[in-house]
C-alpha cells in the first residue's frame, strides 16, 4: 500500500525577472515501511518538495496524499527533522523528548511510556536527565529522531538531517537512524545532497534534475543483501554502479542546462572540471 | 575601604578638608545612631516600597508590551518611533506632568520609578524575543506548534537571561526614578532626607542618607542576583 502519494506537483514563485518555476510534475509513491531518498542539483528545491510534503507550504498545483488521505495543512502523520537537532537547551533529553507531544497536545500515559521506550531501547534512558550541552553529536541527533518518533508518525521527512555533523558521526549517525527506523518499520523520505548517503540508505531513490525540478528518474536500490546496513553497503560491488549511474544523470543533466540555459555557464567550460566542482570529494563511497 | 575612611576621618579632623561639606565618618557614624533612634527605617522602608513597586510594575507591564509587540509586526512598526523617542527622553522631565496627573505623594514618586524602568524594559525585552534562534522555533514549527507555544514552550524561556538582565538594570533604574520622585514631591523616604539635609545644610545626614542609599541599592541588586541563580537552576541551565 502507498503510505505516501505525491501526484502532479508544481511550485512556481515570483522573482525579479518575473515568474520561476521550481518544481515541475513532480509524482511518486512510496510504500509502507521504504526509505526513499531524493537527490539533486543544490537549489532544485529538494527542500521546498519536502516543506510541500510535510503540508508547510501549499503547492501551486499537485497533491500530496497520505494513506490516501488528501493533506491540507501540517499532518498529524508526518514527523520532520531538520540539519541540526535544535534541542531546546534548557530542557533535560527526556523533557525535549517530550516536546513534540506537548505541542500537539498528545501527552498521555500511554505516550509518554512510549518515549520511555524509545530511550530505552536507543541507548538514552541512562541520560534522560542530562542537558543536551552534555551529550555528543551523535547522541543529540538520536534524542531528536527519538522526539520525533514519539508522536508516531506513519511517514518521516529527513531535510539533510545528518549534513551538520562530521563525516565520522554522520556515518555512526546514519548507521543508528537507519536500524531505528528499520526497527520501528518506519516509512521514511530523505532530501540529501549527498549520493553516497542516498544509496547507503534509500530503497528507492528519485533523482530530480535542475531548476526547473523534473523527476528525472526513479531508481530501484537492492543491494540483494538481507542484513543491509549503510555501512556495508558502501562496500557492496553494487554501490558504485549505483554510484556512477545517479552521477551520470545528475551531470549530464547539468551540462545540457549548462548548453542551453540563457545566462548559465558558458560553453567552454569543461563538464568534467563542472561536475567536480558540484562534488567536492568524488571517492565519498569508497571508504 | 578601611584605609579610605581612615584617612577620611583624619584629614577631616586635622582640617585638610572641609568637614562641612564633606562630613567626616565619625559624624556620619553618630547621625546615623541618631536617625536610627529616630526614623530612619521608616524612611528606608518608603524608598524601598516605592522602589519595588515601581520595579515591579515596570517589569509586568515592560514584558507585556514586549509579548505584544512581539507577536503584532504592526503594533510594532507603529509604536517603533514613540518607543525611540521615549527611550532618549530623560524621564524627569515629565515630573511636573506626572504631578499634575496624578497627584503628589506616593503615587507620583512610583509612577516616576516605572516611568524611567518601562521603556528600557520593553525595547531590552523586544529585543531579547526577537533574538530567539530560528532554528529552534523552525523546529517547534515542524511540530506545527501555534504561535502561543512557540512563544511560551521556546521564545520565553530562551529570554530568561535577558530577563534577568533587565531586572538587573531596573532594579538600579527604579530606584533613581524613586530618588528623582522623592526630590519632587515627597514627606518621606531617602530622597526626602537628602534633599531635606541640603535645604537645613546638614550635610551630615546627606551622606549618612546616601550611604544608607548605595547600602539599599546593592542589597536589592544582590536580591535580584539571588532570585536568578534559583531560577536558571530550577530552569536548568
Amino acid at each position: 500500500m502507498d503510505v505516501l502519494e505525491v501526484r502532479n506537483i508544481m511550485e512556481t514563485y515570483q522573482s525579479d525577472n518575473g515568474e520561476t518555476t521550481a518544481l515541475k510534475n513532480i509524482s511518486f509513491s512510496v510504500q509502507k515501511g521504504q526509505f526513499v531518498s531524493i537527490v539533486g542539483p543544490s537549489g532544485c528545491g529538494k527542500s521546498t518538495l519536502l516543506s510541500i510534503i510535510a503540508g508547510r507550504m501549499k503547492p501551486t498545483a499537485g497533491e500530496v496524499f497520505v494513506n490516501g488521505e488528501k493533506i491540507a495543512g501540517t499532518s498529524p502523520h508526518i514527523g520532520y527533522m531538520l540539519q541540526r537537532d535544535n534541542l531546546l537547551d534548557w530542557r533535560t533529553i527526556y523533557k525535549n523528548v517530550l516536546f513534540g507531544l506537548e505541542v500537539r497536545k498528545m501527552l498521555t500515559p500511554e505516550t509518554e511510556e512510549r518515549a520511555v521506550s524509545l530511550l530505552k531501547n536507543y541507548g538514552l534512558y541512562e541520560f534522560r536527565d542530562k542537558y543536551p550541552a552534555q551529550l555528543s553529536g551523535g547522541m543529540r541527533q538520536r534524542a531528536a529522531l527519538i522526539r520525533t518518533l514519539a508522536i508516531s508518525p506513519d511517514i518521516l521527512l529527513l531535510d539533510e538531517a545528518f549534513s551538520a555533523l562530521d563525516y565520522q558521526t554522520r556515518l555512526t549517525v546514519t548507521e543508528d537512524v537507519y536500524r531505528i527506523l528499520k526497527k520501528e518499520k518506519i516509512t521514511t523520505v530523505m532530501v540529501t545532497h549527498d549520493i553516497p548517503e542516498s544509496i547507503s540508505m534509500g530503497d528507492r531513490i528519485v533523482i530530480l534534475s535542475a531548476r526547473p525540478a523534473v523527476v528525472q528518474e526513479i531508481l530501484d536500490i537492492d543491494f540483494e543483501d538481507p542484513n543491509r546496513t549503510p555501512l556495508n553497503c558502501r562496500n557492496n560491488p553494487k554501490f558504485r554502479t549505483y554510484f556512477d549511474h545517479i552521477w551520470k544523470e545528475l551531470s549530464s543533466n547539468e551540462t545540457i542546462t549548462g548548453l542551453s540555459g540563457t545566462n548559465s555557464i558558458p560553453e567552454k567550460e569543461d563538464p568534467q572540471e563542472m561536475a567536480d566542482s558540484l562534488v567536492p570529494d568524488r571517492n565519498f563511497g569508497r571508504i | 575601604m578601611v584605609v579610605f575612611n581612615v584617612i577620611w576621618e583624619l584629614s577631616a579632623r586635622f582640617g585638610l578638608i572641609d568637614s562641612f561639606i564633606l562630613s567626616q565618618p565619625s559624624r556620619i557614624w553618630n547621625t546615623f545612631l541618631a536617625m536610627a533612634q529616630n526614623d530612619l527605617f521608616m524612611h528606608v522602608g518608603v524608598t524601598v516600597y516605592e522602589t519595588l513597586a515601581g520595579f515591579l510594575l515596570g517589569v509586568v507591564f515592560g514584558t507585556l508590551l514586549a509579548v505584544i509587540l512581539w507577536w503584532s509586526s504592526f503594533i510594532s512598526k507603529v509604536s517603533e518611533p514613540y518607543l525611540v523617542v521615549l527611550n532618549s527622553l530623560p524621564k524627569i522631565a515629565l515630573g511636573p506632568v506626572i504631578i499634575v496627573l496624578v497627584g503628589a505623594g506616593t503615587r507620583a514618586i512610583v509612577f516616576m520609578a516605572l516611568a524611567i524602568s518601562l521603556i528600557v524594559t520593553v525595547l531590552e525585552m523586544l529585543n531579547g524575543f526577537r533574538g530567539t534562534n530560528r532554528e529552534y522555533i523552525r523546529m517547534a514549527a515542524t511540530f506545527g506548534a501555534n504561535k502561543r507555544q512557540i512563544f511560551t514552550k521556546i521564545v520565553f524561556p530562551y529570554n530568561i537571561s535577558t530577563l534577568f538582565n533587565s531586572l538587573k538594570i531596573n532594579i538600579g533604574l527604579s530606584l533613581v526614578g524613586v530618588i528623582a520622585g522623592e526630590f519632587l514631591v515627597s514627606k518621606a523616604g531617602l530622597g526626602y532626607l537628602i534633599v531635606y539635609g541640603g535645604q537645613v545644610f546638614k550635610l551630615d545626614l546627606v551622606m549618612a542618607s546616601v550611604i544608607i542609599l548605595s547600602i539599599v541599592a546593592a542589597l536589592m541588586y544582590e536580591a535580584v542576583a539571588l532570585l536568578e541563580k534559583l531560577v536558571l537552576k530550577w530552569y536548568g541551565h
